[in-house]
């Protein structure tokens, strides 16, 4: 049994890299639909009162609570299909290399194109296929976390589905929402998809060396991001260049190093506490 | 605003979920009707959830079910003004000093809120 949601579905903890989640997807629908109450008949009113998303959120919770323990900085991607999430974490990676421990959980439909090209980086890395999802919800990330056995004190990079409007709505136990937005699509992409924006922490305007070729204004996508999220930090980069990748890799680095100095807070309090 | 069914398939599946596990707690085993509070900032799309239900549900204690949708108006809180305001869309200004300092206070909602039951 899943030791970090009790799902009863088989599940090895081999580090196979090829290891299937997709039943991560199959347990809706499949519970205690055929349960019998005899003799009640009569039509009644339920009090009910619950989150629809509350399942969603527990396994959020757990998965933060891991994160917070191990002093793991786990990241949330997201960005429409092809906005550069896998060019960007994979430069990132290489320049993390013998850095810091990093670990990548790769979603998509289909394929494990993405996880390859991380694992050719060295770092380690589960592909999970959400099959007909359009964003990886936080059972399945649970499940992937205690597959990759992530180290201590890593960067945990969750690459979402390409797609800005339901992975807005899944916690996944993540400390920030980094939403990427590249130069090459429409810089009023924060007006048409608000929901991701104002969630994202963090927004990372990407392939800043096209600049000159395209109709991006990156004054008013600035804007714009602030208009939906007044509070969003902005990074202007490049991946392919390297441009502004040094102020990215700073700010990860300094982020680590606060979540690290928090589990060794919470590793003290918990030493006084029992003594 | 640009909503996936796909999404809506994901939220049915979540209430089936939670509607199985009230099944077994409260003893019924068949489903009529579903009362949900969805707030007007959720992204649920009425007509989509009930299309999603419909296909999700075939076969189960909650097929042919109603969904009974109440939209919970949006409302927030005004840090200029330090106040309660009603709120149109999720990124409106507020309404008296039109500053975007708003924090959304309601309207954000997806909840079960009472099932009717056989």
């Amino acid at each position: 049994m899943c030791t970090v949601c009790g799902c009863e579905e088989t599940h090895t903890h081999e580090h196979q890299h090829e290891h299937q989640l997709e039943h991560a997807h199959h347990h809706y629908g499949n519970g205690l639909a055929g349960a019998h109450a005899a003799g009640l008949t009569q039509q009644r009113m339920v009090q009910i009162e619950r989150d629809i998303l509350g399942k969603n959120n527990q396994y959020a919770d757990a998965n933060r609570r891991y994160c917070q323990q191990h002093g793991v900085l786990a990241l949330n991607l997201v960005s429409s299909p092809g906005a550069g999430k896998t060019t960007l974490l994979v430069n990132t990676l290489q320049a993390l290399a013998n850095k810091a421990p990093c670990a990548v959980i790769e979603g998509d439909q289909q394929t494990s194109n993405d996880a390859d090209k991380i694992r050719q980086t060295g770092v380690k890395a589960v592909q999970i296929n959400t099959g007909k999802g359009c964003h990886l919800d936080a059972h399945m990330v649970g499940h992937a976390i205690q597959d990759l056995d992530v180290k201590k004190e890593s960067l945990l990079f969750i690459e979402n589905v390409g797609n800005l409007v339901c992975p807005a709505a899944f916690d996944l136990g993540e400390r920030y929402k980094v939403a990427i937005l590249s130069v090459t699509e429409g810089e009023d992409k924060p007006l048409k998809y608000p929901d991701m924006f104002a969630a994202a922490d963090i927004l990372l305007l990407n392939k800043v060396d096209l600049l000159p070729y395209v109709e991006f204004d990156i004054d008013k996508a600035r804007a714009y991001a602030r208009q939906v999220n007044p509070g969003i930090r902005i990074f202007e980069l490049s991946a392919t260049t390297g441009q502004g990748m040094d102020k990215w890799l700073r700010w990860l680095e300094a982020e680590r190093q606060v979540s690290v100095s928090g589990a060794e807070k919470a590793l003290e309090n918990a030493t006084h506490a029992a003594v | 605003m640009v909503v996936s069914d796909m999404h809506e398939m994901a939220l049915c599946e979540s209430i089936l979920q939670i509607i199985e596990e009230e099944a077994s707690k409260k003893a019924f085993s068949k489903v009529t009707g579903i009362y949900l509070d969805i707030g007007q900032f959720s992204c649920v799309e009425p007509a989509a959830l009930k299309f999603c239900f419909e296909v999700v549900s075939k076969t189960t204690l909650a097929e042919l079910a109603s969904i009974n949708i109440n939209t919970i108006p949006g409302k927030g809180w005004c840090r200029n003004c330090l106040r309660d305001i009603p709120l149109s869309h999720r990124f409106s200004p507020c309404p008296v000093c039109n500053n975007r300092n708003v924090i959304i206070r309601q309207g954000e909602e997806m909840l079960i809120k009472q099932l009717e039951v056989a």
